[in-house]
């Protein structure tokens, strides 16, 4: 087995009288995709932003490149090579496509000019090249999901965490979003997402974390992971799995 | 044209008006509204770019100004030195105030309550300190050699607050081709996504009120130098954080020469709604006010917006134009 690039150990945060994360535990191999799926409300969201320094954990530790991160803030991680996207995408409105991916280009560049260069290529990459100029207000929501996904990429991330690049977009959109993502992965970045759209993350990853009620409660392949009767029971409820064994 | 262009030109006319000779009224009346510009360029710093809205730019202003004053009256320091160190005093209280509000996590309408509330007790402090004069206020002596920062002609006055202001629209134009500019402008618009793609928030909003305060404080600076005299009131006073604000805002917050341009105008008007009313005290007030609230209702994005907007719109017609023409 690889080396994990990201290994997280026993992490556990609490809001008020509510466990959103308990004990998880999960790792991410190099130059892998792996996603971590459950149902709404097990914890996912939190777990992406403890682990991207937004949120500190109340216990547990996160390790990345094989030192410990826990707790660091978000742009100290950005700048050791781990980025992430957020679920409900964030623009910087007022800006132009190009401007908006620049400012990830920046991390790594000093340069004005060589961060729009830089920016701009990375639109290209992910089908933003017609639209530089274009104030990204006015992009369509399948428009920011890939300029979310291009500001991630412009700081050449190592490890780039996906909150639901899938969600709100048709299956046709899907269609298109999905070779971008393996585009990512083949350029060697390793990549977790968190996802809903089943088969996208079915025909995309290596690996699958299922989170439920804040616990890692099964792993595995992705084959693996859909025959888990813990999974199906997670997602459908007690007795779903034995229904559907018996259906079967 | 290029924006540099733009500045040099802009900076080279206003340079020619002493050249025609006006009155002693109307270079006046120019000299404040720069200052003011200036003033309200460094709040465009921090309140355009960085979308921080300060309320107390006042406590920049007068530190600015006080040290000015104080170092020369009471420590007999050379007029020059103590500009010099106003500004950096400036610099070094905006530094102290961020550091308290931007590590607190203080945004928005908090933030301006507290910028407020730090301009206000400063002017208290000012207002009973024997340092500061208490409340009689400092006075400079006159003396009208270059060396102490006094001159015979306003003019000259006049070509020094315009070199200040040329210096402060080039810093803006540097923070706009500028790395620091970029992220400034990312925190405005969305300071989590900015952080995951690896701005330190604290500190680029910590070095953007710094620069904001410097450029405020050599507005303060510069009124103790002309107008010689200042007490609690007019140093650290709300009027300048209006002021201050206010050009910004009727300009066109974060844009090169929104400041410069709403000075102007916000002075302007002032002056002819006094002119407009006589005698009548207050009116020229309700007058000022109603036209501030008609720009901020039909032009939230200031002057230089509507210049945007104006522009584009004749584009567009131009574009339809040249459409209608090739297709018939």
């Amino acid at each position: 087995m690889a080396k994990p690039l990201l290994a997280i150990h026993a992490i556990s945060k609490r809001f008020g009288g509510v466990l959103a994360v308990d004990q998880a535990s999960l790792f991410a191999e190099e130059g892998k995709i792996t996603a971590l799926i459950g149902p709404n409300g097990a914890g996912k969201t939190t777990l992406f932003a403890i682990i991207t320094g937004f949120v500190r954990p109340d216990a547990g530790t996160i390790r990345y490149e094989d030192r410990d991160v826990t707790g660091a803030p978000p742009h100290a991680l950005a700048r050791l090579g781990m980025t992430r996207t957020f679920q409900i995408v964030q623009p910087f409105a007022g800006l132009t496509v190009v401007e908006n991916i620049a400012v990830g280009a920046h991390l790594r560049r000093r340069a004005r000019g060589a961060a729009l260069a830089a920016a701009t290529a990375v639109a290209r990459d992910v089908g933003l090249g017609d639209m530089l100029d274009q104030p990204a207000g006015t992009l369509t929501v399948a428009g920011r999901k890939r300029l979310e996904l291009a500001r991630a990429l412009a700081t050449q991330p190592k490890l780039l965490l996906l909150d639901e690049v899938l969600a709100g977009l048709n299956p046709s959109e899907i269609r298109d979003v999905l070779p971008v993502v393996r585009a990512i992965q083949a350029r060697g970045v390793t990549i977790v997402m968190i996802e809903h759209v089943m088969q996208a993350v079915m025909s995309l990853a290596d690996h699958i974390f299922v989170l439920a009620e804040g616990k890692v409660i099964a792993q595995g392949s992705p084959e693996g992971v859909a025959a888990d009767p813990r999974v199906v029971e997670a997602y459908l409820g007690k007795g779903a799995a034995k229904l559907g064994a018996g259906a079967a | 044209m290029t924006r540099l262009a733009a500045i040099v030109l802009v900076a080279a006319a206003l340079a020619a008006i002493p050249l025609a000779a006006p009155s002693n009224a109307v270079l006046n009346f120019l000299v404040v509204a720069l200052m003011i510009a200036l003033a309200g360029q460094g709040w465009n710093v921090l309140g355009g770019y960085g979308g921080q809205y300060s309320f107390g730019h006042a406590a920049f202003f007068g530190t600015g100004a006080y040290v000015t004053a104080v170092l020369q009256v009471r420590y007999g320091v050379n007029a020059w030195i103590g500009f010099a160190l106003g500004i950096a005093a400036g610099a070094l209280v905006g530094r102290v105030i961020g550091a308290l509000t931007f590590r607190a996590g203080l945004r928005g309408s908090y933030f301006a309550l507290v910028t407020l509330a730090f301009a206000e007790v400063l002017r208290i402090i000012a207002s009973v300190a024997p340092i500061t004069g208490a409340g009689v206020g400092t006075l400079i002596k006159l003396d009208l050699r270059p060396e102490a920062l006094q001159f015979q002609s306003r003019a000259v006055f006049y070509w020094a607050i315009l070199g200040l202001v040329t210096l402060s629209l080039l810093i803006a134009w540097l923070i706009e081709h500028s790395r620091f500019g970029a992220w400034l402008v990312a925190v405005r618009e969305n300071e989590d996504a900015a952080r995951a793609l690896g701005v330190d928030a604290t500190r680029l909003k910590l070095n953007a009120m710094t620069l904001s305060a410097a450029i405020t404080a050599a507005a303060g600076c510069f009124y103790a130098q002309y107008f010689l005299f200042i007490d609690a009131g007019i140093a650290y006073g709300p009027w300048i954080s209006v002021e201050a604000l206010l050009t910004a805002i009727v300009g066109g917050v974060g844009t090169i020469f929104g400041p410069l341009v709403g000075a102007l105008m916000v002075r302007i008007l002032g002056e002819a709604a006094r002119l407009v009313t006589g005698d009548a005290p207050g009116l020229d007030l309700v007058i000022y006010g109603a036209v501030l609230v008609l720009v901020v209702a039909f032009a939230p994005r200031g002057l230089m917006g509507l210049v945007t907007d104006m522009r584009a719109a004749f584009a567009r017609r131009a574009r339809r134009r040249a459409a209608e023409v090739t297709g018939g």
